[in-house]
């Protein structure tokens, strides 16, 4: 069997080139390959084209990378509070697609399913249609939008195996296992890796064919962006 | 007297039925959630992938590989199921959820709703709404009736960018309940204790249409 194990985030980075087209797992602070955007951030890669529901938050996640400059264009959902996206956005200073979050996730979906592209009533009628196809099914618009095409996507799970296969825990998931199928080469993190047949096959969320990297992560933060609580009774 | 932001919520919790699965947008409807009646079950959708979305956890508890579509830190109840964010919108366009309920900037007399971006001023994204209002069936408006600078936000035509086209079908606000007519129009429902039509028809800068008695609202 190919290796796919390699020893870190920088050595699962290594070959990403300036200019990069790369996915990014997560929504909001939740589910992000935190060790590849560090070695990212350290590396200085550039011009990288990120498709990524959120940009993080201003010194966490992606956040990091648009403080840095690394990122010409960003393909999203949802800006949120993430004013140094908002500001770099509104100044005209960093190109921004934002796109309907289920789009978003289809076109990763449709890019792992082998097809083209989608059809979704999302954004008919809106600014989000400009210079799109409609078509009309049984009565109703829809426009088509094409599969994503990624040089790389990086995910994050919660264990994996030798062999590449997934599992995610809780709504960490999100992105991740649509994101991890859509990659020409596909680079997952784990906070657990484990030997091939450690996993029970029927558990697996994303199986290893979709994965061509993958490596134990380390000191995962996993910040929480609003701390909700409730008191004891 | 105008509602408080509690009480349209409240107000919107009675639109919801037993056995509903119902997706809550962020502000005034996540707070829906605290008016459900103790006597029906339904299932709260989160589109980051949770169906069963339970009340905050108890402080010591929180999870960060659990949050909500708001990224707050949420629980999970007995019958909540995880699934990826393509299954997610898959069941939204399906018409697998019977409910949203969403904030707005602007919604016109035809149904148009505009809540994602003020051209120059401030852009948040559409998030997952513009999925939302292409694919529910059922759309329910939690908003104030006019904006900060007094101006009505129940207009003629949006004049903000919108985010879906003839897809509200209801409103909540501090002063009415309202529908949107088919043909276009406001029709009044019910109004809020004490608040004189005359106050709404002022406020209402899109056709308001009244047929009748126009009671006021109930909370219980």
């Amino acid at each position: 069997m190919i290796n796919k194990v390699v020893s870190g985030a920088e050595e699962a980075i290594r070959d990403i080139p300036d200019g990069a087209t790369i996915m990014l797992g997560g929504f909001g602070l939740c589910g992000i390959p935190e060790n590849c955007i560090n070695a990212l951030v350290i590396k200085k890669t550039k011009n990288l084209i990120c498709i990524s529901n959120n940009a993080g938050v201003d010194d966490f996640g992606i956040g990091r990378m648009l403080k840095q400059r690394q990122v010409k264009k960003m393909i999203s959902s949802y800006v949120g509070e993430n004013a140094e996206f908002e500001r770099q956005l509104l100044s005209g200073e960093l190109e921004v697609d934002l796109i309907p979050q289920g789009t978003l996730a289809t076109r990763c979906l449709a890019a792992g399913y082998g097809m083209p592209a989608i059809f979704t009533p999302a954004g008919v009628g809106t600014e989000v249609a400009e210079g799109k196809e409609v078509r009309n099914f049984d009565g109703k618009d829809y426009l088509m939008e094409y599969a994503f095409d990624a040089d790389f996507a990086i995910v994050k799970a919660w264990k994996g195996d030798t062999a590449g296969n997934l599992i995610f825990r809780s709504t960490s998931r999100n992105f991740n296992p649509v994101m991890a199928m859509a990659g020409k080469i596909t680079i997952a993190e784990v906070e657990e890796l484990v030997e091939a047949g450690e996993l029970d096959p029927d558990h697996i969320h994303t199986p290893g064919i979709y994965v061509h990297r993958i490596f134990q992560g380390k000191d995962y933060e996993k910040r929480i962006e609003q701390r909700t609580v409730r008191k004891a009774q | 007297m105008a509602f408080t932001k509690e009480e349209i919520a409240q107000r919107i919790a009675r639109e919801i039925k037993d056995g509903y699965y119902v997706n809550l947008g962020i502000g005034i409807p996540t707070l829906v959630a605290n008016y459900i009646p103790k006597n029906i079950n339904i299932v709260l959708q989160s589109e980051n992938g949770l169906l069963g979305m339970g009340p905050f956890p108890f402080e010591g508890e929180e999870d960060a590989d659990l949050i909500n579509a708001g990224k707050q830190t949420i629980t999970t109840l007995p019958g909540s199921s995880i699934f990826d964010s393509a299954m997610s919108f898959g069941m939204i366009r399906a018409q697998k959820v019977d409910l949203t309920i969403l904030g707005a900037m602007e919604v016109s007399e035809y149904g148009d709703i505009a809540n994602w971006k003020i051209p120059g001023k401030m852009v948040k994204g559409m998030g997952g709404a513009m999925d939302l209002v292409a694919s529910a069936k059922n759309i329910i408006v939690a908003m104030q009736h006019v904006n900060k600078a007094g101006e009505s936000k129940l207009l003629p035509k949006c004049s903000l960018p919108l985010t879906g086209v003839k897809c509200i079908k209801k409103i909540v606000t501090e002063l009415a309940v309202l529908d949107v007519l088919p043909e276009g129009g406001f029709r009044l429902l019910e109004r809020a204790p004490g608040v004189s039509i005359d106050h709404i028809r002022q406020s209402t800068l899109g056709r308001l249409v009244i047929e009748g008695e126009v009671p006021e609202m109930k909370l219980d």
